[in-house]
């Protein structure tokens, strides 16, 4: 469990795709809320910011994007200040190059889905991204039709694709799924991975649905009041205190085979592959490329001396 | 027959009001909405006053300022050859003052309605101010932007006071309809009177009809968020 102390070594000594360092003051209906946070992020990752309401999460969000100011700190981006308040910096929101999906989509009524996509272009970029787009999402359909005719699953998927047509370095997701049910919001969080891998996108996002920051994120901080409470990989920081097991390891489902009456799952676990035992029952929701949390309750480990 | 030079002047006067207070309410109205200065309410108020205050009183004030004798109306008959009082400039001037809170409180209000994720959305898309105002917040408030063009219009022909004061009644400069009205009952040609007050009348509710409908068309097709 990693505490976020303000310690300047740690910007230093590696490089790292984002630096995150802003404090201000948040004027919230409970008195004033002092928000003081910094993390950093390796290029790739997805992270997902967990906290009950009104902990700051989605103000995190808006600071990266430019949309809401910080009163000091930093906000780095593959060593290009966006933010620097000690120098002065202040990149505007349309120079930084994010895609954010708002809580509310933020569609433009007036506009088609395609026409929606389209206005994202800047000069001299390929339309063609735009028709790859409509297909990754699975929009054909509706790509002539008008946002407040989509459901909020539709409308999800546009405006995630809207906001992936930069070709942003950082993609924002607040709250996406959290109007959507459960059924929607698992074929929603596919589209999220799909285009987070083929966009290779660097994602934050914002929830507090368990099972989502599980199946998404390899990075979580939690916060609360402002603060980062812990930070860290999604079973360190939501399993640990809940299993009593004395024996546990996360990894990748690579495959999955049937034998007799069992089914072998392989589970690749850093460099190594660990194979494990499942019933019919367990295997049902597995799927290849699933993050899965290996434990075991009783457990009597051999130990040996090396060297 | 009666004369059509008053009402095709007052038509004349409204359109160059609706077109210049267009492109002065606009601004205004979009610094009136995102601004966060203290200093916000007491323009707001100065919008509004003419909605309160008896348009001889607006009239009349201009009228002293514009007036040769005084201070800025010599300033502007000496340095700049501009004599506003009882003619047609000074109309306009006088009009566009008088209909300002008609055409800034409805796109204020559409403004204010907009979500602001909208117009964040665009900035995060790239997009500047101007290209986010042109593309993505006028043509979300079309029934605002409407509803003030057509309110300027119609009120402008319908004013009376103002006009009175800072116009006078000079036929083919000044001599709006409804200054054409007051002086055929004074002169007591009440079938003339009845003919300007009834073209008036079917005009501006024709005007109105036509604003509920196409705002109600509106409504229908572009729902926001």
């Amino acid at each position: 469990m990693k505490r976020n102390s303000t310690n300047p070594a740690i910007s230093s000594d590696r490089p790292c795709f984002l630096r995150f360092k802003a404090f201000k003051t948040l004027q919230t209906a409970d008195g004033k809320l002092p928000l003081d946070i910094s993390f950093e992020l390796d290029k790739g990752s997805l992270l997902t910011i967990y906290g009950n309401s009104g902990a700051g999460k989605t103000t995190v969000l808006r600071m990266l994007a430019g949309l809401t100011d910080i009163e000091s700190g930093h906000i780095e981006v593959e060593g290009e200040a966006w933010r620097d308040t000690s120098r002065k910096i202040n990149i505007p929101a349309r120079r930084r190059s994010i895609g954010l999906v708002f809580q509310d989509f933020a569609l433009f009524p007036h506009l088609t889905v395609k026409e929606n996509l389209a206005f994202a272009l800047q000069k001299g970029d390929d339309k063609r991204l735009i028709d790859e787009l409509i297909e990754l999402m699975e929009l054909q359909q509706l790509q002539d039709s008008r946002p407040a005719r989509l459901s909020g699953g539709q409308q999800q998927r546009v405006a995630l694709a809207r906001a992936i047509v930069r070709k942003p370095r950082l993609l924002l997701l607040d709250e996406p799924l959290s109007a959507l049910d459960d059924d929607m919001r698992f074929r929603l969080q596919d589209y999220i991975l799909k285009a987070h891998q083929q966009y290779q996108l660097t994602t934050i996002l914002v929830s507090h649905h368990l099972p989502e920051i599980f199946r998404l994120s390899d990075k979580v901080i939690c916060l609360e009041k402002g603060q980062i409470q812990r930070m860290g990989r999604p079973s360190d920081i939501f399993t640990g205190e809940k299993l009593s097991s004395k024996f546990k390891l996360t990894g990748e489902i690579i495959e999955i085979t049937q034998a007799d009456i069992v089914f072998i799952i392989s589970v690749l676990h850093a460099n190594s592959i660990v194979k494990v035992i499942a019933t019919a029952d367990e295997v049902k929701g597995l799927r290849i490329g699933d993050k899965v949390l290996v434990a075991s309750k009783a457990f009597n480990p051999v130990i040996l001396k090396i060297g | 027959m009666i004369d059509w030079e008053p009402l095709w002047l007052s038509l004349r006067l409204s359109l160059v009001t609706t077109v210049i207070l267009f492109l002065i309410a606009l601004p205004l109205a979009c610094w009136l909405a995102y601004t966060r200065f203290r200093i916000r309410a007491v323009v707001e108020s100065l919008v509004s006053l003419p909605l309160v205050l008896p348009p001889s009183v607006l009239g009349f004030y201009l009228l002293l300022a514009f007036s040769p004798s005084h201070a800025f109306g010599k300033f502007l008959d000496h340095y700049l050859g501009l004599r506003f009082v009882f003619s047609f400039p000074g109309l306009v001037i006088a009009s566009i003052l008088y209909s300002l809170p008609f055409m800034v409180n409805p796109v204020l209000s559409g403004l204010k309605s907009l979500p602001p994720s909208l117009k964040e959305a665009s900035y995060t898309l790239g997009k500047s101010r101007f290209s986010t105002l042109v593309n993505i917040i006028l043509p979300n408030i079309r029934p605002s932007l409407l509803t003030g063009i057509v309110l300027s219009f119609a009120h402008t022909i319908g004013e009376f006071g103002v006009v009175l004061m800072i116009g006078g009644n000079i036929p083919g400069q000044t001599r709006v309809a409804s200054l054409a009205i007051y002086d055929e009952i004074q002169s007591m040609h009440y079938t003339a009177a009845n003919q300007y007050a009834l073209i008036l009348f079917a005009f501006s509710f024709t005007i109105l009809l036509i604003v509920y409908i196409v705002n109600h068309h509106f409504s229908k097709v572009n729902p926001l968020p």
